[in-house]
């Protein structure tokens, strides 16, 4: 199994490198991280334009119809670059929710404007203590009339200061940790009711503590239903965070390589000694079993797999140590370079340490991948 | 664990205790001690520590030195980090002043080491350059004579807290012909000299530690050069001896283990599977923890003895950071989502940090705990250490 590209596959990777290379290098990047919103317009527009927004939609809601292999395709690009404008918030989160449990009218009322760029999206579900688990919802939502309103607290919501709009779990029936009577809502940034409170990320991202009082929200998918819902939309956020870390791992193995090549310390290259050698061979095995399993779930996100869930939490977790070994290897063989802000290692190690974290960490992973095979 | 102890040391370790608790300044209470005290502030407890004569317990009694025994410096030691106070500047006082004092002439006791124990000068080191590493013998930093002085040209880097420092020892090159350990000369400079720039190098937990310090045609007094020109490697190679002995880190390994054992317990709910994963893992490095004690306290003893441990204390660099790094990793993923955020340096109150308090400093502590397998000679080379001075291959 290899992933042969097709023609139109091959254009959006090319078109996506040339890109990035031409407007997003690293001090490029550390501009746009440090400016005032900590995220380029200017970037997102060029996405929306050269089709990025609309490559994972089906054609029906308007998009281009590549599915996630197409997120695969563009997420590896943005993870080699260190993107931080909210591609998986917006587009695969937001978008991919609204496409798989919206009504025709949401889709048709939410999507274009998110293929446009011109609305920037993210999924607030994490609440004080819920670490990785959907279910734990305090948040409460009851019915007005055609709508819905919502009171209580999420947190740690990357991309939030950012957004325009936000999709928020809430709960309008059960105790905390009840599977059921969890749903999902679709709430403006700026209503009446909303309060974020902002700070910056390890990777160099915007987020947000959001309170919510009384906020007015519309209801996206079933009432009571959000789980599922959120579970399928992990599948595909692990897919696209798979490829973003690999990207990035791929990038720290070469840098790595190419300084130990140069790097000379005791009269000869530091690539010279075994010990280091055999530590290069390891980062490079980690990759390309990385490399392995990132294509394997892109291709059973498109197929739709049954054992999907399963598939994903696996490469979560496998992925997820792999770049963590990567990463810490990579700091350790620059020396104190890897230690600086100025190069661009220790940003990719930030970055693969976000990638842990978000949507649960290896270990989080490895025990659902084993639950999920006693539970079959 | 604990030595079995003697009842004059057993008296002297409960003196520590409590002059420690009566006396450790509430303002150096701080979340991240290591970036969060002003120069002022950090210099509290070296000033108390030197009103006591507690302050150099390495150095002999003629020099300052409080005169101990090597089991009531383990002892102080041990209560000190145990405490979690911060320790005195090390490049002052476990760094150059050994030097001085073991190497320096008499002028040079005199003016020098009265102003490391009462904290008025404080130093910093001027090793690692841009090409010199882990291969430190290769420094290109140069001083040539020009009358009575040097004049001196290089760039060293990763010069901790340079910009307090009122002196930096350096190791610069005073024989371009000689092979490389030869033609080095261990040589004391002024930071107030003119041709002295420190810049700042920020690193990848946001922070202020590291720089780089430039000298161009320094002017250094030649009665600034400790001992013998040229022998300065042979100074530079007792000094890192003194700086690997103190990295096992049990007393701060084992108040952080306790700190991450409150944050699992509130953030993990028992029933919740990783919970358990959690405390095997975190038995894990307990057990590392102890067999690292066991290991320093039967060192301790031995050289209580009078046999020195030589080359074996890279052991506790390796191990000791190591166990650390894995300490401040499983932290981080303890408070889950809130290992995203980060606080930002310079610290202040004003800026907002989402979650509980004892998670505030987690993500910064992992990303600065990379270091410590770098720094100090990187634990590759202190494995080749071991493989070449204690195995002999």
């Amino acid at each position: 199994m290899d992933i042969q590209f097709t023609e139109e596959q091959e254009l959006l990777r090319s078109s996506v490198q040339r890109l990035l290379r031409d407007q997003y290098d690293f001090e490029a990047r550390r501009k746009i991280v440090a400016s005032e919103e900590g995220f380029s317009r200017k970037q997102w527009a060029a996405f929306a334009e050269l089709g990025l927004l609309a490559a994972p939609f089906s054609e029906t809601a308007g998009g281009l119809g590549g599915g996630p292999l197409s997120t695969m395709i563009v997420m590896h690009e943005f993870g080699r670059h260190l993107v931080v404008e909210p591609f998986v918030e917006t587009v695969v989160l937001a978008g991919g929710l609204i496409e798989h449990v919206g009504t025709p009218e949401q889709q048709q009322s939410f999507i274009p404007s998110i293929i446009d760029g011109s609305k920037i999206w993210t999924l607030a579900w994490t609440e004080k203590g819920s670490r990785f688990d959907f279910a734990d919802v305090t948040t409460r939502a009851r019915r007005d009339g055609s709508d819905y309103v919502l009171t209580g607290a999420k947190t740690m919501v990357i991309a939030a200061p950012w957004a325009d709009y936000l999709i928020v779990s809430a709960r309008t029936s059960g105790d905390d940790r009840d599977r059921g009577g969890v749903g999902l809502f679709v709430v403006d940034r700026r209503a009446t009711g909303v309060d974020l409170q902002s700070f910056k990320t390890i990777d160099g991202r915007r987020a947000a503590e959001v309170s919510l009082r009384d906020v007015r929200g519309q209801l996206l998918g079933a009432e009571g239903e959000g789980i599922a819902a959120l579970e399928a939309c992990r599948d595909r956020a692990i897919g696209a965070l798979c490829a973003e870390a690999v990207g990035a791992i791929g990038e720290l193995n070469s840098a790595t390589l190419d300084y130990s090549k140069t790097r000379k310390q005791f009269g000869t290259t530091i690539g010279s000694f075994q010990v280091l050698q055999h530590r290069m061979v390891d980062m490079f095995i980690a990759h390309q079993e990385a490399l392995s399993l990132m294509q394997h779930l892109s291709l059973s996100l498109s197929a739709g797999d049954s054992a999907l869930s399963r598939l994903a939490s696996g490469a979560k977790s496998k992925i997820g140590y792999a770049g963590k070994f990567v990463a810490d290897q990579a700091v350790q063989l620059h020396g104190g370079m890897g230690m600086t802000d100025e190069l661009n290692v220790g940003h990719y190690f930030k970055r693969l340490s976000s990638i842990n974290i978000q949507f649960g960490d290896p270990a989080f992973h490895v025990l659902r991948y084993a639950q999920l095979d006693a539970a079959a | 664990m604990e030595l079995k102890l003697s009842r004059e040391d057993a008296a002297f370790r409960d003196e520590v205790r409590s002059f420690i608790a009566a006396n450790y300044p509430p303002e150096m209470r701080v979340p991240n001690p290591e970036t969060d005290l002003t120069k002022e502030q950090s210099l509290l407890w070296h000033r108390i520590l030197h009103k006591k004569g507690w302050i150099a317990p390495l150095w002999p009694k003629e020099y300052g030195g409080p005169g101990w025994s090597v089991t009531q410096r383990f002892i102080f030691e041990q209560e000190t980090s145990r405490a979690g106070t911060l320790p005195p500047l090390a490049f002052s006082v476990t760094m150059v002043g050994p030097v001085i004092y073991t190497f320096g002439n008499e002028a040079q006791k005199k003016k020098f080491l009265p102003r490391i124990l009462s904290g008025e000068d404080w130093w910093c080191q001027g090793y690692s350059e841009p090409g010199s590493g882990s291969d430190l013998a290769t420094v290109r930093t140069k001083a040539v004579h020009d009358g009575d002085h040097y004049i001196v040209n290089g760039h060293k880097t990763w010069t901790t807290l340079a910009q307090h420092a009122d002196w930096i020892f350096c190791l610069v090159r005073t024989d371009p012909s000689a092979k490389p350990q030869s033609g080095i000369s261990f040589l004391l400079i002024d930071m107030k000299s003119p041709g002295v720039t420190v810049r700042p190098i920020i690193t990848i937990d946001g922070s202020h530690e590291v720089n780089d310090v430039f000298l161009e045609n320094v002017r250094v007094p030649a009665e600034n050069l400790i001992g013998e020109e040229n022998k300065g490697w042979t100074y530079a190679k007792f000094l890192l001896g003194n700086e690997r002995t103190s990295m096992a880190g049990i007393g701060r390994s084992t108040r952080y283990i306790n700190k991450l054992k409150q944050i699992v317990r509130a953030e993990i709910p028992a029933e919740d599977p990783a919970h358990l994963e959690f405390l095997r893992d975190i038995a894990r490095v307990e057990l590392d923890v102890l067999a690292l004690e066991a290991t320093e306290l039967r060192v301790v003893a031995q050289m209580a003895r009078g046999i020195d441990p030589g080359p074996a204390a890279s052991l506790f660099k390796i191990r000791g950071t190591e166990i650390f790094q894995a300490i401040t990793e499983l932290t981080h993923r303890a408070i889950g989502n809130y290992g995203l955020a980060i606080r930002e340096h310079p610290v202040s109150a004003n800026r907002f940090m989402p979650g509980p308090d004892y998670g505030h400093t987690a993500s910064e502590k992992y990303l600065n705990a990379r270091k410590l397998s770098i720094y100090g000679g990187s634990n590759e080379i202190q494995r080749n250490i071991i493989a070449k001075a204690v195995l002999g291959l």
